[in-house]
């Protein structure tokens, strides 16, 4: 549309294109390559009033919009921040700092003494550096359990109180989306959604009256429906202890995220601990829980979310943007850490090369939202002896 | 320097100990002086320096004093005050003076000094001067035992200094301490002049007694014997809190009066060179009636320092850094007449003289790089040779010369032994070209950021802008902005507590009134 007769009175494009966001995604992502930025909140309000295009009486009401958005935003930024993500962002923000710090010390204070920083020496650096946001890039996919749902199976010996649990955590949220027959007839799949992530909850239903899982299916084909799992919720009973049962699943779910349920603990005679089965199992979780009593299952909603999303947690309808606009900001700091390499591979002298690390410092500050130069005239301070 | 000064028509110079500032309707009159002679003016600049209620300590001694033994400011302080401003206190240090006939020199490394030598100056010759060196040497593992057996006899840890010290200038015993795990520190002995024996010792600044820096100075190789002429001392002293300042020096509450060096919470030497000459080219543009005049961040340093002081404020005695400047690629040494000599022009600081030099000069540089955009260098064996000499890649067709200067490993004078026709060029203009050429790229990407800072920097805020009423400001926005008066959006936008959304509602606003003013639509 030509201005002056769009609504900011500038000329824009508008992208109609297929639902899903797979599709939104990449035109996204095509146009942000392509240096498009995302709009600020209000902004097309903002134009179109500074444009002349909105009257006067309708000033305030952009001022209101501007806001709410903003204050909306910085719920979501800071709900996402509480995570995982956000301590690996700034520490990897830390990191780069640390190499801006180490060359502007040497360009700003030659004479002193300063522990040499060679130029391979960054490189390499640096390159770990765009090492570590691929893996951050890559940890991003969780897109997809939004999407699809978080595989989940719940595993346990007989009356250990599976169905108990799977009940508990429906009642519990209150939001069950479907109710639809398993993949076979045997599994009873449930979707519900745990803190804004959507959980494909497998009971093993046909299961519930025999009296060996692993009998019951063959081991394969157990095996097989395990591979699948995303999670693995195992339930064992505080009266009885562990079992030899137990052992065999298991060393069947070795390797898979699993958290581990101890569960009965209202009942006077137990016989197990948490520090008695986290010593057979490796690193996984283990949570004490009363699925009939609902005691623990706030904790096993934060573990489920900790652990499978390494706390990128969002609400379900601010995903698309945020995950972009987020990785987005990880790709340009790459691009920029990719650009010291290139820079020193060509012989730019330091001065220079550091202006693309404080690049990347900076979009990785749109991330952590810390960016101010006293930080870098602190870190310098910090890390270095300097001074007449 | 000071005959210069005596001899500059139409200033006079009068020597007196300025006690209290004369303000009537929030606008300067005039200074009265100790003896109680009062000399008017239109407007004043402060330039205090460390002596501002200054006061000396060393060791468990302290007195009111300035460097140098000379009086402290006092009074001026108290009546800066009673006008309204607020000071904080900070606090400096500089090491011991020793007599150069009791230095070891063959113990240290000599240090000379720089072979070519540069000016300030883009238009008097480089004048070669016989070079004094300066000598390095090292502190060990028992110096910093002596530092460590006495620090309860230093101020500092004693709790007798209360101001706060830079951090790029620490005393011995604050370095000791805070990098414990540093066996040494490097120490630079410099002559204080061509006609003294006195030798500055760099790195050593402190505030111990006497005998502690006697005992320390003698555990250091090359200083066994060495005598002290002058102790090291710590001085603490006023400064005027500068975010009640505006860009021009000047400060908000009070018309025609200037400060501008320590007085303002910086360091000393060049950035207190900076704040004078700004300071001095606004008071007097305000004495003939004219707009102030200020150097952008993308202009000059001078113009992030200041902008720092007035915008941010400080919390230690603020160092220019380059690291506090977004825009270093282009704030460079090499081309400061090319920021800064158009600017000085308008206001009639450079004379016609020196602006036609600046004009040759540029004016060749231009045409050079343009010139090596159109000459070609041949593929011949004269080229291939050279490359080879270069450690560069052969050329497959005939190419641009600038293309040849973009290759890191090609300079400008490796193309000027081709025999090709080359126009003969100073060296510094050949550099210039250099410079140009080789970092386009990068020069090209904080020019694209200097344009949109600059957009934000030309929306000016009025200083009478009631910003309570402004709807949609968060409080502490609103606070900031009422308190620090920006004189522009960008200015406002780099006050702490100011968030692009209040940026937002800021643009907004201006354009309601806008409107209103135009008679509305």
């Amino acid at each position: 549309m030509r201005g002056p007769k769009s609504f900011t009175a500038e000329d824009v494009v508008e992208i109609s294109c297929h639902g899903g966001i797979v599709p939104l995604n990449r035109v996204l992502k095509t146009v942000l390559n392509q240096g498009a930025r995302f709009a600020e909140a209000g902004e097309f309000s903002k134009r179109a009033f500074i444009n002349g295009r909105l009257d006067l009486a309708q000033a305030e009401s952009i001022i209101d919009l501007i806001r709410s958005k903003t204050e909306a935003g910085a719920k979501i930024a800071i709900s996402q921040l509480g995570g995982k993500l956000s301590k690996r962002v700034s520490a990897l923000q830390s990191d780069v700092l640390g190499q801006l710090a180490k060359i502007e010390a040497i360009i700003d204070f030659p004479e002193d003494d300063l522990p040499e920083a060679t130029l391979d020496e960054m490189s390499l650096c640096t390159a770990e550096l765009i090492n570590e946001i691929n893996k951050i890039l890559e940890s991003a996919e969780s897109g997809k359990i939004y999407r699809e749902g978080l595989q989940t199976i719940i595993v346990g010996k007989p009356n250990v109180g599976k169905s108990s649990l799977l009940n508990a955590l429906l009642k519990e949220q209150r939001a069950i989306v479907t109710d639809i027959p398993g993949t076979t007839r045997d599994v009873i799949e449930e979707v519900l959604n745990i803190r804004g992530v959507p959980l494909k909850i497998m009971d093993t239903a046909g299961l519930r009256e025999t009296q060996d899982l692993v009998e019951q299916l063959g081991v394969e084909r157990t095996r097989k429906f395990l591979d699948q799992a995303e999670l693995i919720l195992m339930v064992v009973d505080a009266i009885t202890g562990i079992s030899e049962e137990d052992k065999n699943i298991i060393k069947l779910i070795k390797g898979k995220k699993t958290i581990f349920l101890i569960n009965k603990i209202d009942l006077e005679a137990r016989k197990v601990t948490a520090e008695e089965i986290q010593e057979i199992i490796d690193g996984n979780p283990v949570l004490e829980i009363s699925a009939k009593n609902e005691i623990g299952l706030d904790k096993l909603e934060q573990t489920i979310l900790e652990l499978v999303l390494e706390g990128k947690v969002t609400a379900a309808d601010n995903i698309l943007v945020s995950n972009t606009r987020h990785k987005h900001a990880l790709e340009r700091a790459a691009f920029h850490l990719s650009e010291v390499i290139k820079g020193i591979r060509d012989g730019i002298p330091p001065d220079l090369v550091s202006i693309d690390i404080k690049s990347a410092w900076e979009i990785l500050g749109e991330i952590t939202g810390n960016n101010v130069t006293e930080d870098l005239i602190d870190r310098i301070f910090a890390d270095f002896c300097i001074g007449k | 320097m000071k005959k210069t000064l005596e001899s500059q028509i139409n200033l006079d110079i009068k020597q007196l100990l300025v006690e209290e500032i004369i303000v009537e309707q929030e606008k300067v009159t005039g200074v009265v002086t100790q003896i109680g002679a009062i000399f008017t003016a239109k407007a004043i600049i402060v330039t205090t320096g460390t002596y501002l209620k200054g006061r000396i300590i060393i060791g468990s001694v302290h007195y009111p004093g300035g460097p140098n033994s000379q009086f402290p400011a006092v009074n001026l302080s108290d009546s800066l005050r009673k006008l309204g401003l607020e000071l904080g206190r900070f606090k400096t240090g500089t090491p011991a003076r020793v007599d150069q006939r009791s230095v070891d020199f063959s113990k240290m490394t000599i240090q000379p000094g720089d072979q070519r030598v540069h000016n300030f100056s883009f238009i008097s010759p480089v004048k070669q001067r016989d070079q004094v060196p300066c000598w390095l040497t090292y502190t060990n593992e028992t110096t910093h035992q002596i530092i460590r057996d006495n620090l309860h006899r230093s101020p500092l840890y004693a709790g007798i200094i209360e101001g706060i010290g830079p951090r790029y200038c620490p005393s011995i015993e604050d370095k000791v301490v805070r990098f414990a795990d540093k066996l040494q520190h490097q120490i630079f002995i410099e002559p204080e002049g061509l006609d003294t024996y006195e030798m500055y010792v760099q790195g050593m600044s402190t505030s111990l007694p006497p005998d502690v820096q006697l005992l320390m100075l003698r555990s250091i190789p090359g200083l066994e014997n060495v005598e002290i002429m002058r102790p090291g001392y710590a001085i603490e002293y006023d400064y005027v809190v500068p975010t009640q300042l505006k860009p021009s020096l000047e400060c908000k509450q009070i018309k025609g009066l200037y400060t501008a060096g320590q007085i303002n919470g910086t360091s000393g030497y060049e950035e207190a060179a900076a704040q004078g000459i700004i300071a001095g080219i606004n008071a007097a543009l305000q004495v003939k009636g004219k707009e102030p005049f200020t150097l952008k961040r993308s202009e000059a340093y001078i113009g992030v320092l200041i902008d720092d002081l007035v915008t941010k404020g400080t919390n230690e005695p603020y160092r220019l850094m380059t690291a506090r400047a977004e825009y270093r690629l282009l704030l460079r040494q090499d081309n400061a007449d090319h920021r800064l000599t158009e600017l000085g022009y308008k206001i009639g600081l450079v004379t016609e003289e020196r602006y036609k030099k600046y004009n040759i000069k540029w004016d060749l540089i231009n045409k050079e790089i343009e010139r090596l955009k159109s000459l070609i260098i041949p593929n011949n064996d004269e080229t291939a040779n050279l490359l080879i000499k270069l450690d560069s890649s052969e050329l497959s067709q005939p190419t641009p010369a600038i293309n040849l200067v973009r290759r890191p490993e090609v300079g400008i004078k490796d193309l000027r032994q081709l025999s090709i026709d080359f126009t003969p060029l100073q060296d510094e203009i050949i550099e210039e070209v250099e410079i140009e050429i080789k970092y386009e790229g990068y020069i090209k990407k904080q020019l694209a950021q200097v344009e949109r800072f600059e957009k934000l920097e030309g929306r000016k805020l009025s200083e009478d802008i009631n910003y309570n009423e402004i709807k949609g400001l968060s409080a502490e926005a609103a606070q900031k902005l009422a308190r620090f008066l920006p004189t522009s959006i960008g200015q406002a936008s780099r006050i702490s507590g100011v968030s692009p959304a209040d940026i937002s509602v800021l643009l907004i606003w201006l354009e309601q009134q806008r409107r209103k003013t135009s008679g509305g639509e």
